[in-house]
């Protein structure tokens, strides 16, 4: 029977599927418009000169020779993106994870009001101008004046300002809205593992937490780690907002370049699309190659 | 009198019995001296242990909340408390000054602070409303029809996970400029529709609803809409009080974004309204806070609604490799 249903063509078992392709329309002509055509133009873009006042000219792999041996500026962003990335990916990604290990066995009130405090900075993320001000370069600045009234500081450190400290301010704040979804997703995923797992793995010889931690726990949860990695390393690529606000447009000596600043640099402000699509191309690849690799990590946890 | 004994001699044989079999299966006397001694250690251990998680908890939960205090504190604070050396976390004296403040600063602009406001909600609410109702219906037949292309569409939304839509923002302002949509509020709300973690998160939670009640409904003659309304949207509640919480958010928050797409003064939003008051100098932080409250309270209000939801959502988020 179930080798007939194969047989059955394509053709009609598309019109016998006219109620689904009606559900999934609206949904599906939007996904599709904005967000699979854009991966594909741009990637088409990236090998042309557009700055949209002249048709666009075929010009070959010179925006992506340009890009990584005529602008220092790009190389600077490339860098300190990977800084950024580096530290908030897998520092936001292991914090959470913690974080939710700790409230876990927590009574359901606690756990509430925990999960509550680490996720509202996510949801505050318009807010990063009040780091503007906690940071602020004078004495009114809470972290200078805090420091000040400690004496460990004399003059007021121009944290936003001086180059040397503008990257650690704006690694401390994404990784204060760096819970996210993922971090919903470790508390319901260590919410949902039985207890007789772990009962059953102390009469197997599981003696310390940590072991319990990566030989239950841990493999128990790998879809949901999966998952989180995903929402961590997408975030932390694409940070953009928080260095515009807290070091300004540009920033002192490119300190706080990110390559989306640098896109919406070309892409926003210059109109050099073709340009913009060849950077914005190397930022997709970098993300699908991460998660990539990330992947790949994941796959040996409990083992 | 005899019922009752025998009751009773039951009920207490079975006491003996069960506590047989809980010294069963802690084994012999010489296992029972190991595994008590064991458990002196692990109970100085474990309360140690607890001690120590609760610093942990107590050192990042201030560090996380201490921002928002501040923020909420400092809406609050006249102009004079604001500058104070040292500075000061808690108001000494309660105003309300920095809330007229802001009306009147806006009141002197060209586009008043109500206006920031009717966008950042229009566009919030009709890009949620649609998320949700057109995720849902994708996600409903993706996950309980089986058509031909579901499993390739599936597949490419769970890959644009893997994204951020940022990478899309080039090629989508000649898209957005040839539909004639730049400058409209359509650039920010229809892409908003489409956003994959929604349809992932609903197609994920919509696994666990049994086939059984759907083939139930089908048999009683019950249409596909209909079942879709009546039957699945109820049973998900969960889901799609997540997805209104995750789009909420974004959208609530877009400020920067709307850069891309929209340049008319009047059609921006609230976190781009709170930028620009903070960059007219520090004497407008008191009218910043006061705008910085208001954008931080709606989202953290739904989320304190519907958070027990999210939770049972996010528990069938996981990926499969």
């Amino acid at each position: 029977m179930t080798g007939q249903r194969t047989q059955e063509p394509l053709l009609r078992r598309v019109r016998k599927a006219w109620v689904s392709y009606l559900f999934l329309l609206p949904y599906a002509s939007v996904f599709l418009a904005f967000t699979v055509l854009p991966v594909i133009m741009s990637l088409w873009n990236s090998f042309t000169y557009n700055n949209l006042l002249e048709p666009a000219r075929f010009v070959g792999f010179s925006n992506y020779v340009r890009m990584f041996t005529q602008d220092a500026s790009f190389l600077q962003a490339v860098k300190n993106t990977f800084v950024i990335a580096l530290v908030t990916g897998p520092g936001g990604y292991l914090l959470s994870l913690f974080l939710a290990w700790l409230i876990n066995g927590m009574t359901r009130p606690l756990r509430t009001l925990f999960v509550l405090i680490f996720y509202a900075p996510t949801m505050s993320s318009a807010i990063y101008s009040i780091w503007g001000i906690l940071f602020s370069s004078d004495e009114y600045g809470y972290i200078n004046g805090f420091l000040m009234s400690l004496n460990l500081i004399r003059e007021p450190v121009s944290w936003l300002l001086d180059e040397q400290y503008i990257l650690t301010v704006v690694i401390i704040c994404v990784l204060w809205t760096s819970m996210g979804a993922g971090f919903l997703s470790f508390v319901a995923g260590l919410r949902s593992i039985d207890k007789q797992y772990y009962e059953a793995a102390s009469v197997d010889g599981i003696r310390s937490r940590w072991q319990e931690l990566w030989f239950i726990t841990l493999p128990m949860m790998k879809p949901q780690l999966l998952f989180g990695a995903i929402m961590s390393i997408t975030s932390s690529f694409s940070v953009h907002e928080v260095t515009m606000v807290l070091a300004g447009f540009p920033s002192t000596n490119n300190a706080a370049l990110t390559v989306v600043n640098h896109l919406y640099d070309y892409g926003y402000l210059r109109f050099e699309l073709g340009y913009a699509s060849a950077i914005a191309t190397v930022l997709f690849l970098t993300m699908m190659g991460a998660n990539k690799l990330v992947n790949l990590l994941l796959r040996r946890v409990g083992k | 009198m005899e019922m009752r004994s025998i009751r009773q001699a039951a009920s207490n044989a079975l006491a003996a019995v069960s506590s047989g079999i809980r010294t069963c299966r802690r084994g012999g006397a010489r296992m029972r001296h190991r595994i008590r001694s064991a458990f002196g250690i692990r109970l100085s251990r474990r309360i140690y242990g607890e001690i120590l998680s609760a610093v942990v908890l107590g050192v990042f939960g201030i560090a996380f909340i201490l921002p928002i205090v501040y923020t909420v504190c400092n809406a609050f604070k006249p102009l004079d408390e604001l500058f104070l050396f040292p500075p000061k976390l808690f108001p000494q004296r309660v105003t309300l000054e920095n809330f007229s403040d802001l009306s009147a600063l806006m009141g002197e602009s060209w586009v008043p602070f109500s206006r920031y406001l009717f966008n950042t909600v229009l566009i919030t609410a009709a890009g949620t409303i649609g998320h949700v109702i057109f995720a849902s219906m994708a996600a409903y037949v993706l996950e309980k029809h089986k058509f031909p292309g579901s499993r390739a569409f599936f597949g490419l939304v769970t890959a644009a996970l893997m994204f951020s839509p940022i990478v899309t923002s080039v090629p989508n302002i000649l898209i957005m400029s040839s539909l004639g949509w730049m400058d409209t509020y359509w650039a920010v709300v229809i892409p908003a529709i489409g956003q994959p973690l929604g349809l992932f998160l609903m197609k994920q939670f919509m696994s666990t609803l049994p086939d059984s009640i759907l083939e139930a409904a089908r048999i009683d003659g019950a249409r596909e809409w209909r079942i879709f309304f009546k039957i699945v949207m109820p049973a998900v509640k969960p889901a799609w009080l997540t997805l209104i919480i995750f789009s909420t958010q974004t959208l609530w928050n877009t400020g920067g974004n709307i850069g891309f797409y929209i340049r008319s003064e009047e059609l921006k939003t609230l976190p781009y309204a709170l930028n620009s008051i903070l960059t007219g100098g520090v004497a407008r932080a008191g009218a910043g806070s006061a705008v910085g409250l208001l954008l931080i309270s709606v989202p953290i209000l739904i989320f304190m609604l519907a958070q027990s939801n999210i939770i049972d959502t996010m528990t069938t988020s996981g990926m499969k490799e």
